[in-house]
């Protein structure tokens, strides 16, 4: 074939996109593939393709996607988290004469990817699949308020993670940091595909937070339990309400900006380059408008989780309700006036620098009033140090550290110092690991019988809760020291042999967190091993204060036969109070949505796009892109989308948990 | 609107099929205000910019925008029924969430770009008193 036909065909993609000669991606690639072809064997084995398909892949069901998208965060966590290992280990022994065994080149990607990943496929996953899972539970609805675009948002979620794991083997990740500055990550800089995979994984990706965004606004606002009013909603409610706004307000941004970028890369335009007009200052600019909103976006549903876990595992209600709510709304906003404390060093002057660095200070305060809320409810109440309980500790202790180093950063001239160093490296994973992750690990534990209607196993989990502690001081807190002595960010060799012992000693830090990963897994095994022992028959196994607990444990597909009336804020607690009587008479049929295929479908070509576009394969480009809209259309013609619950099946499943109950008193 | 959602709304009192606080329906006399100031409202501009009215061509330009702004509010009040009311108030709130947003977005960033642009340029002799 002539050279010209076949770079039609496969436009960039050759042979030398195949990391042959990477031993470490061989390595890798061979693992995931024996992995990948274990478990396939295995599905096609117990004959489980069918029931996967009908009840998991294709399901509507808010509880179902819920749990799949916490399933691929954990998945993506072990890469994102096998990134960070290279990186500690590599800095850890790369001093002198020694190279280290990651090349500048993979590095570069390494830690790349770890940043997208742990973001964009770890964090957000793992909110908004605690939202799904949660937040009808909690008031009072049987769904979602557009099930089917609920399932379309998962998947294109999967579609932008696949695109990720994509690069691993078929060419090359960004080296730009993960946030894809440009100059460094226009063409001139970068002529290769890494940039292209970074840009559609996002774009993809970023359709269905997007639109679970919009659902779960919808959803919140429209269809609560008669009688709760937005002040009688739960704090989880509140915050993830404030975080979907957030998500709907800013994702746009980032979409924009991603676009203009794929305009300069594809289009030859030059909104960032350093020729032409084009400003590269404005695309930072413009992706911290996005970026600083993510962050709130990713800890408000976290606070939300600890104000549940406190109020219950404290057997009181929450100090300060209406105060925790206000605090929710104000960071919301003033979460938009912060983002140029990113980019201090960039070149503003004193007055702009002064009013972002003010700002930023400012948002300390509501946080803070949301810590002594959570402090004052533990304060005289009955603690029980259940797992959640200690993962909640665990984030005040870190998170507080955390805050302050973000208050020293937010002070511009400090700023000027340690800007681009380990030290604001350590001040973000603070944050994050010790507020969102940790408050994602409280929300699984703490919700995993709702889900599963059994606990997970406490030794396992305390194990996995006291690695992760002590771990992250070992990992991080030497990056402090480090950061202060001035060593910079995203460097893969050092010179200085007397840096070396910090960077063993965060290595050390990590090994630790390893294991915590290795328990937290290990709890759910177990757990699912003793899942007799650690039954939930009552749906209630914490003495819970919120709706999502007045119902069985794993909820039936309805969550509730009948729609609770709320009274008070606590509703559950208040319904417990009251002597509620459970209805076990007069049942009728339920009307429900129906499962579809569609959403797999969507969210495949979609990849098949992104995978054209990054490769400029461009017949299929075009042809994926016409199926996409396509199926779009097919799908609207699609008129079998709900069915009812035979009252008879309503009865029979109520009737069960009525008989479990009786069994249990 | 989902299945579901409908059968959770039954039980609303509040929140029925096509009551009151559903979206707000134009009325013929509505939709005739709203065309006649639209098209007053273009006239202006038009006006403006071909009789060369104002003194300078940035008076104009600012008027222009002026007048857009108030077009776009007749547009979302007359022919998208915008009001307070509709959807219990929460139409108006995503409005308003959404001017501040995209207010504290765009004067945000000229301020911030201006500001570096400034900065960025070649030291201007008052710029050169302030390095230490």
């Amino acid at each position: 074939m002539s050279p010209d036909l076949v770079k039609t065909i496969f436009g960039r993609l050759t042979w030398d996109a195949i990391p042959l000669h990477e031993p470490i991606l061989i390595g890798t690639f061979a693992m995931v593939a024996l992995g990948g072809i274990t478990v396939l064997a295995a599905l096609t084995y117990f004959k489980v393709w069918g029931y996967l398909w009908r009840e998991w892949l294709t399901s509507v069901d808010h509880k179902k996607i819920g749990v799949m998208y916490i399933i691929l965060a954990i998945i993506m966590l072990l890469r994102g988290f096998a990134d960070a290992l290279m990186m500690r280990a590599q800095q850890a022994i790369a001093f002198g004469d020694a190279a280290g065994y990651l090349p500048p080149h993979h590095y570069d990607q390494v830690f790349t990817a770890h940043g997208v990943i742990m973001i964009f496929f770890v964090a957000m996953p793992l909110i908004t699949g605690l939202m799904n899972l949660v937040v009808p539970l909690q008031i009072g609805a049987r769904d979602v308020a557009f099930p089917f675009l609920n399932n379309f948002s998962f998947w294109m979620t999967v579609g932008g993670a696949i695109t990720v794991m994509l690069s691993l083997f078929v060419g090359e990740f960004a080296r730009t940091g993960w946030l894809a500055y440009p100059p460094l990550s226009g063409l001139a800089y970068s002529p290769d595909v890494g940039v292209d995979y970074y840009i559609w994984s996002l774009q993809i990706a970023g359709v269905g937070t997007t639109l679970s965004g919009i659902n779960l606004i919808v959803t919140i606002v429209k269809m609560r339990a008669p009688g709760m009013s937005l002040m009688k909603m739960p704090v989880f409610t509140w915050t993830s309400l404030c975080s979907n706004v957030l998500i709907v307000a800013s994702f746009p941004i980032l979409t924009a900006v991603l676009a203009l970028l794929s305009s300069d890369r594809y289009l030859g335009t030059n909104f960032f380059t350093n020729d032409f007009g084009g400003n590269p200052m404005m695309y930072v600019n413009l992706i911290w408008i996005w970026g600083h909103p993510e962050v709130y976006i990713l800890v408000l549903p976290a606070f939300g989780v600890f104000s549940e876990v406190v109020s219950t595992f404290c057997s009181k209600r929450l100090f300060g309700y209406s105060s925790m709510v206000y605090a929710t709304v104000v960071i919301t906003i003033l979460s938009y006036i912060v983002w140029l404390h990113h980019f201090f060093t960039m070149g503003s002057g004193a007055s702009v620098n002064s009013f972002f660095g003010i700002t930023t200070m400012i948002i300390s305060i509501p946080t803070g009033a949301k810590i002594f809320n959570w402090l004052f409810t533990m304060y005289r109440g009955r603690i029980r140090f259940e797992v959640p309980m200690m993962w909640t500790v665990g984030f005040m202790v870190t998170f507080v550290i955390g805050g302050m180093t973000g208050v020293l950063l937010a002070v511009p001239p400090a700023d000027f110092v340690l800007h681009n160093s380990l030290f604001l490296i350590a001040h973000f994973h603070n944050v994050i690991i010790g507020g969102v992750v940790f408050g994602m690990f409280a929300g699984i534990v703490y919700w995993f019988p709702k889900a599963f209607g059994f606990k997970l196993d406490p030794f396992w989990g305390k194990l996995s809760f006291w690695f992760w502690q002590i771990g992250f001081f070992f990992a991080f807190m030497p990056l402090y020291v480090l950061g202060l002595m001035g060593v910079t960010r995203r460097v893969s060799h050092f010179e200085d042999h007397s840096l070396q012992i910090w960077f063993v000693i965060s290595a050390f830090g990590a090994v630790l967190i390893l294991f915590g990963i290795i328990s937290f897994v290990m709890q759910m095994v177990v757990g699912f091993m003793k899942r007799e022992q650690y039954a939930d028959k009552t749906g209630d196994p914490w003495g819970g204060r919120t709706l999502e607990w007045s119902t069985s444990s794993p909820p039936p597909a309805y969550n509730f036969a009948f729609t609770p009336v709320i009274h008070e804020i606590d509703a559950w607690h208040d319904m417990k109070q009251r002597g509620y009587v459970r209805p076990t008479t007069g049942f009728i049929p339920i009307h429900m949505p129906k499962n579809t295929g569609a959403g797999v479908v969507l969210a495949g070509i979609s990849v098949v796009v992104g995978f054209a576009m990054i490769w400029q394969i461009w017949w299929l480009a075009v042809i994926s892109f016409v199926a996409l809209v396509a199926s779009a259309i097919i799908h609207t013609f699609n008129f079998k989308r709900d069915y009812y619950i035979p009252a008879e099946e309503v009865v029979r499943v109520e009737d069960a948990r009525t008989e479990a109950l009786r069994s249990l008193a | 609107m989902s299945a579901a959602s409908h059968d959770a709304h039954e039980a609303h009192d509040d929140h029925g099929h096509g009551h009151e606080d559903g979206g707000a329906h134009g009325t013929l006399k509505d939709y005739v205000i709203g065309f006649v100031l639209a098209v007053i409202l273009t006239a202006i501009p038009f006006w403006l910019v071909m009789a060369d009215v104002l003194p300078s061509h940035q008076m104009t330009a600012l008027a222009v925008m002026g007048l857009a702004v108030i077009q776009v509010l007749v547009h979302m009040i007359y022919f998208l029924h915008m009001n307070s009311r509709s959807e219990g108030g929460w139409t108006m709130l995503a409005l308003v969430f959404t001017l501040v947003v995209v207010v504290i977005t765009l004067s945000g960033s000229l301020w911030v770009m201006h500001n570096l642009d400034t900065h960025m340029m070649a030291p201007m002799p008052h710029d050169m008193r302030e390095v230490p």
